[in-house]
């Protein structure tokens, strides 16, 4: 059955290997439709005047909890479902706008395997608009050790996503 | 606004704001998600792959918040609830009407799944001195928010940087 589903394992990675790019065109639609996914009724999310006049920005822009999500359809796009996400960290240094075009981009760190034998693959990610570097990301996420492993399966102390 | 008033003192390290969400773990906000960001991720979408990989229907980790956002509206409600208590708590407290989110660290636990019914709780880790930004004057916060599920069993942390600022004239 694993054959069938795209699988990123432990052993064929490699640090500096990098992740495809994606590119997403974000419209006023992408924002609102983000916050109310994630249940973000505050109005800097979707009422142009708010955001404009109280919060003295351009236009509203893309919630925290939703970039949280771009970042995770990134990663897993990549990693296949068997990559689970361990840690996930990221600064917010701008903001993303209607008209925007976000860029992502990743790569791999490091690859290593902790004490209770998880295979971890940890990832820098930098979310891009016109070139200027709007999020950074740090991600650390189990993925198989090989083809038959599944992180997935780990509970309790077997899954150590703080280290 | 140099010195930190007590009550803001005293929420630093305490839990704060245990709840239990308002509503089950469900499918229909998983699907509004996922297609928000064109996760097309089988683990959301397909139930024999969810069953083969994960034990059955999970939802994506990044939505761990979102479980606990209050309702815009409720009957019987007396004052608006927000979500990320403490953080507005800090902007009354401490005077300041505008805030972002800066930085955002989530540690992900037991899967969340379908019909789980989650719990949290809020502690106010620290609060700085006052700093100027391009935004404005104000303070640098950090909020850690804390999630179990039904069982007890932990299923992740939040870390949410916050910055509350006046715009300057």
């Amino acid at each position: 059955m694993m054959s069938e589903i795209k699988t990123v394992t432990a052993n064929r990675l490699k640090a500096g290997d990098a992740l495809p790019e994606l590119s997403v065109d974000v419209s006023a639609t992408t924002v609102v439709l983000g916050a109310l996914a994630s249940r973000d009724w505050r109005p800097m999310h979707h009422d142009y005047k708010f955001a404009t006049e109280r919060n003295g920005v351009q236009d509203i822009f893309v919630n925290t909890p939703n970039l949280a999500a771009w970042f995770e359809r990134y990663i897993t796009d990549w990693t296949g479902p068997y990559g689970r996400l361990g840690r996930i960290q990221f600064r917010m240094k701008d903001s993303v706008f209607p008209e925007d075009t976000m860029v992502f981009q990743g790569e791999v760190k490091g690859v290593d395997t902790d004490d209770v034998g998880c295979s971890w693959v940890q990832l820098e990610l930098s979310l891009t608009v016109d070139g200027k570097t709007v999020n950074d990301c740090s991600a650390r996420v189990a993925i198989p050790g090989n083809e038959g492993d599944n992180p997935w399966k780990r509970k309790g102390d077997q899954w150590k996503p703080q280290a | 606004m140099s010195s930190l008033p007590a009550e803001v003192q005293s929420w630093i390290g305490p839990k704060r704001y245990e709840a239990e969400g308002e509503f089950d773990v469900e499918r229909g906000y998983i699907f509004t998600t996922c297609s928000s960001v064109e996760n097309g991720n089988p683990l959301f979408w397909d139930e024999k792959t969810a069953n083969e990989i994960t034990d059955g229907f999970i939802a994506p980790p990044s939505m761990i918040s979102v479980w606990f956002r209050p309702h815009h509206w409720a009957p019987n409600r007396t004052e608006g609830a927000l979500p990320l208590q403490v953080h507005f708590d800090l902007k009354e407290a401490l005077g300041l009407p505008e805030a972002v989110m800066s930085d955002n660290t989530v540690t992900f636990g037991e899967p969340v799944r379908p019909g789980d019914r989650l719990k949290t709780w809020q502690v106010l880790r620290s609060v700085s001195e006052p700093k100027t930004t391009k935004l404005g004057t104000g303070r640098f916060w950090v909020i850690e928010v804390v999630y179990e599920n039904q069982d007890g069993e932990w299923v992740g942390t939040e870390s949410y940087t916050g910055f509350g600022y006046k715009r300057d004239k």
